[in-house]
């Protein structure tokens, strides 16, 4: 097995395996959300599920940020960046999302000015070092990188940079679960909590999951015996039929959070009375926007923006694989119109989207065996 | 995405108290501590890194577990690609 090849410890993995299927009632169906896109990538990579009893399924829920994006705002950002002497910056994840008139990378193929940056302070040295041009950086993520654009706006704002923007795209995690928990379509039983998103958030946030919905909620690291254990933790709570917040991920991600993180985002961020989420559309206060008091570095304000909405390709099903109602194979096109080489939607763009995902573990794999066979 | 890189600070910038020299696996790039300012970090300390700003400070060990994960992952090569990728080392 690939995962015991990948695995420093097998025994180590075996006997929380054994303890995994002692706590489970094969009586009955277990239902846990992986938030987080770091955790789908990590879950197919070890192929995790062929060492759960197949009573326990893992759904993969929205926290890929790139995945959750709608074309449209896409098409704004490029929109923007296509104006004369402006500089789109991004993170390199950005720069194969199909938006309706193609990705960033086709767009620079086209002649617009498309620049991959790593930091978004890296996007506010390029407008430094261009002061005759206007730097837009197209900002994404969650809670991990928000605060980070939040002090390079700062910065922007102390240094007085007046080419630079930011077009904001951060969303939040938590009304993104309260949006899965009131889905009709979606029944879970638990949830296994992000790990980066936790170490600005903290764990106090998730509260509300296992007080008022009864959910269990476990924060979990990304190695294969990380997911293991918060599953272990998940069970022994549905045994003792209890819900609480529990943080697996003790090494990284401190019960606070972190305050100076925190502080930087509301300094500079307000909340959306509402955003667009690809799959679970308009979801309300889930999405940062950029406070007043730094309007002029708001890409939003300085420039008119179109406000397009698009809607995905008619047969792709990105939304409801995004909501798990759908398995990324059970897609018309995955595979075959939609793969990690051209991607249609954004799922099959991100190592962290669940079709990407699943393609490059469980499909090449049942591909080869095919190929083994003929 | 949502990489987080474990690197030591080697050195605090004197005239930019927000910028400190990180060792990641070798690789030297200035990486922002802005976040961190609660934690007071100093030259030797581990930290985690994430576009460019440290977000937590971790122990020695949690940072050996750390970059043994991205290697399991099979993340590390993109993690040394996003340090190398930081341009901040020459402002």
């Amino acid at each position: 097995m690939r995962f015991v090849d990948e695995f420093r410890d097998p025994e180590v993995v075996n006997t929380v395996a054994e303890e995994i299927r002692w706590l489970t009632d094969p009586g009955r169906r277990y239902r846990f959300m992986e938030v987080c896109g770091g955790h789908t990538h990590a879950i197919y990579r070890f192929g995790l599920k062929d060492v759960l009893p197949a009573n326990i399924e893992l759904i993969h829920g929205p926290g890929c940020p790139v995945c959750v994006l709608p074309m449209g705002r896409i098409d704004d950002g490029l929109e923007l960046g296509r104006q004369p002497d402006v500089i789109f910056a991004a993170f390199g994840d950005m720069m194969r999302v199909p938006g309706a008139h193609g990705s960033p990378l086709e767009h620079k193929a086209r002649g617009m000015d498309v620049r991959i940056v790593y930091s978004p302070s890296d996007a506010l040295k390029l407008a430094r070092a261009n002061p005759e041009r206007h730097v837009m950086f197209f900002a994404i993520g969650f809670e991990t990188t928000a605060p980070s654009t939040a002090l390079t706006l700062m910065r922007a704002k102390a240094e007085g940079i007046k080419n630079f923007s930011v077009f904001c795209n951060h969303v939040t995690i938590i009304p993104a679960i309260r949006a899965i928990l009131d889905s009709p379509d979606m029944r879970l039983d638990a949830f296994i909590g992000p790990g980066h998103v936790s170490t600005v958030i903290g764990c106090r946030p998730y509260e509300w999951i296992a007080r008022d919905e009864k959910r269990p909620i476990v924060v979990s690291g990304f190695e294969p015996l990380d997911l293991l254990q918060s599953i272990v933790m998940l069970l022994r709570q549905i045994k003792a039929r209890t819900a609480i917040v529990e943080n697996q991920y003790t090494r990284v991600v401190p019960w606070e959070g972190n305050r100076a993180a925190l502080a930087a985002m509301a300094e500079v961020f307000e909340l959306r009375p509402f955003f667009e989420w690809r799959g679970l559309g308009f979801i309300s206060q889930s999405a940062l926007r950029i406070r007043e008091a730094y309007a002029e570095w708001d890409a939003e304000r300085r420039f008119e923006v179109a406000g397009v909405r698009v809607t995905d390709p008619k047969a792709a099903q990105c939304g409801e694989v995004l909501k798990g109602v759908l398995k990324p194979v059970q897609c018309k096109l995955f595979g075959r119109e939609c793969t990690p080489e051209r991607p249609v939607g954004a799922l099959m763009v991100s190592s962290e989207g669940s079709c990407a995902a699943y393609y490059n573990y469980e499909h090449r794999k049942a591909l080869g065996r095919q190929h083994a066979t003929v | 995405m949502c990489l987080a890189i474990p690197g030591k600070i080697v050195e605090l910038i004197a005239d930019q108290p927000n910028l400190a020299t990180v060792d990641v696996n070798g690789v030297r790039r200035r990486v922002d501590l802005g976040l961190l300012v609660d934690e007071h970090p100093v030259p030797g300390d581990w930290v985690l890194i994430h576009v460019g700003f440290a977000m937590s400070k971790i122990s020695e060990r949690d940072a050996a577990e750390q970059m043994r994960t991205l290697r399991i992952l099979g993340e590390d090569q993109a993690a040394m690609d996003e340090v190398r990728g930081y341009g901040l080392e020459s402002s």
